[in-house]
């Protein structure tokens, strides 16, 4: 077994062998423009972009004519919200119109960001607090809604705790009230089964690299029927995408996606099995061994490969420096963080500040084995005894002191 | 983020941990921070005459907060009081490397002299 083992599927995975191999053609022989119609160079990447386009919509159940790509799920997030504020925010006719978009507090920064810049452009936004597993209710949703919302945009399964949010339930709403339902894929498409029609989903983000395809490719799925809709492009340019995202397709990263969609497409039950047995396993290998283990998520509607745990008593950098070497995973303590602030999911949840300081997430992916399972939890049982061990909050709550009613010294 | 050898050395061999009877009176002991910032310290003297004999901290935090406090116990053992008193956080900013964003954790640890020692103060009235 070979250390670190990397447990952070969720920042990124990294490139399938078959999706690899299907791309390589594509930087050197068919190097070719999609853009350029009057020669077999451009033909040939032309076709394979066609053959992308159409597995990422069989992923996700879509028209392949309902695809846009674009640099990654930012981009299309980007001009998802953007795009369809400038389309419709000044609209006087038509049922789809409004300033007014409703949220969550537990987006990526990537949404939030967008929301908080469309704010100084004349939006209202409603930043919705989920419940304590970090999930959003239809209920939530509806009382939101106002004569003049114009989307709801809302995380399916969440980056930092896996909780699923209820999407199929609240874009029937959405489309019951004419309202645009954005949905952000990221974490999602791949993991589980996702029906765009189904799910009753308007405009869908994703990225290649989050499903074993390469870094710097994703796309937006934008409906073109009940409701047909319509975005204002953010790059202009040539053209390409139907005038939605000019810019030279970026062919052999496209491919990637595509080929990256299709081995998820056929691997999705037996990626999921494989997941979820890992997580379970490795949830039960640590709270066999550890008391005051806290999971931070939906333990009904989570994402197969992810796992979010709070150490009580134990700060998260701390417990990161103690593995380090040998695991690569994520901590929502502040002191991992550039802004020295606490996770802003984990924060919105009502987490207390002292868990989500304790907080680790694991990610559990396709290659990731039942050795490398086992062994990450003995490392982390190790040194979290070691650091409770030398912790004066654990020494306090096995005396029985409510650290609650201890009156602290901030600083 | 890159830690610098001796606090990575403080936080796998960290000196002094454990507690002292904090209802003694040669006991002195101290608690700052706060666990929703992240950084708790409990550090505690016993002392004979002016001198701090023994000294133990317990420390909930980042490695550098833990090195800190490690490290505070180490130079006041033996010193006493005025002399653990005279130690400032810049001493421990320097003699460990510590970054601007962990400077905090070295204020906390003079901090926590300064708490243990004023306990024990009010314990000899």
């Amino acid at each position: 077994m070979k250390t670190p083992i990397y447990l952070d599927y969720q920042a990124t995975t990294p490139v399938d062998a078959r999706v690899l191999e299907v791309m390589l053609p594509y930087f050197t022989e068919h190097f070719g423009n999609a853009a350029s119609r009057n020669h077999s160079f451009g033909w040939t990447a032309e076709e394979a972009v066609d053959t992308a386009r159409d597995e990422v919509a069989k992923l996700i159940g879509a028209n392949s004519k309902e695809i846009v790509f674009t640099s990654g799920s930012t981009e299309a997030i980007n001009l998802a919200l953007k795009g369809a504020v400038e389309m419709y925010g000044d609209s006087e006719h038509g049922k789809i119109k409004g300033r007014h978009i409703i949220t969550s507090l537990v987006e990526h920064k990537a949404v939030l960001d967008t929301c908080k810049h469309l704010e100084k452009r004349g939006c209202e936004v409603t930043y919705l607090t989920p419940d304590k597993t970090g999930r959003v209710s239809v209920e939530q949703v509806a009382e939101a809604m106002r004569e003049d919302t114009l989307l709801v945009a809302l995380i399916w399964g969440n980056n930092e705790i896996g909780t699923i949010n209820p999407i199929r339930e609240i874009g029937a709403l959405c489309h019951e009230k004419n309202v645009l339902l954005f949905v952000d894929g990221t974490q999602t498409v791949g993991k589980i089964p996702v029906d765009v029609y189904e799910d009753n989903v308007d405009l869908m983000c994703l990225s290649a690299h989050k499903l074993y395809g390469p870094k710097g490719a994703g796309a937006l799925f934008v409906r073109r029927r009940k409701p047909r809709v319509r975005l204002v492009s953010q790059i202009d340019g040539g053209g390409h995408e139907r005038g939605m995202r000019s810019g030279t397709l970026n062919v052999a990263s496209i491919v990637g996606l595509g080929e990256a969609c299709r081995v998820c497409r056929i691997d999705l039950d037996k990626d999921i099995a494989h997941a979820t047995g890992l997580r379970n396993r490795l949830e039960a290998r640590i709270r066999a061994s550890l008391d005051e283990v806290h999971l931070n998520g939906n333990a009904e509607h989570l994402l197969p490969g992810c796992l979010n745990l709070s150490f009580a008593y134990v700060e998260g950098e701390s417990l990161l420096m103690g593995i380090n070497n040998e695991l690569a995973v994520s901590s929502g303590s502040a002191c991992t963080s550039a802004s020295l602030e606490p996770s802003h999911v984990l924060r919105a949840m009502g987490v207390g500040d002292e868990l989500a300081h304790s907080s680790i997430r694991f990610g559990i992916g396709r290659s990731t084995t039942e050795e490398e399972v086992d062994y990450a939890a003995d490392r982390i049982i190790e040194t979290v005894v070691r650091l409770r061990d030398l912790s004066p909050l654990y020494e306090m709550a096995l005396e029985g002191i409510d650290l609650a009613t201890v009156s602290w010294t901030g600083h | 983020m890159a830690y610098s050898d001796k606090v990575i050395d403080h936080y796998d061999n960290p000196r002094n941990v454990g507690a002292l009877d904090k209802k003694a009176d040669d006991v002195g002991t101290g608690l700052v921070g706060a666990p929703e910032c992240g950084d708790v310290m409990k550090l505690q003297i016993q002392v004979e005459g002016d001198k701090i004999v023994d000294a133990k901290f317990k420390t909930f935090g980042c490695g550098s907060a833990i090195a800190s406090s490690s490290l505070a116990t180490e130079w006041i053992k033996g010193k006493t009081i005025e002399e653990a008193l005279s130690i400032t956080n810049s001493e421990i900013v320097e003699e460990l490397s510590l970054p601007p964003v962990k400077i905090h954790c070295s204020v906390l640890a003079e901090d926590a002299i300064k708490a243990a020692v004023a306990d024990y103060k009010t314990k000899q009235g």
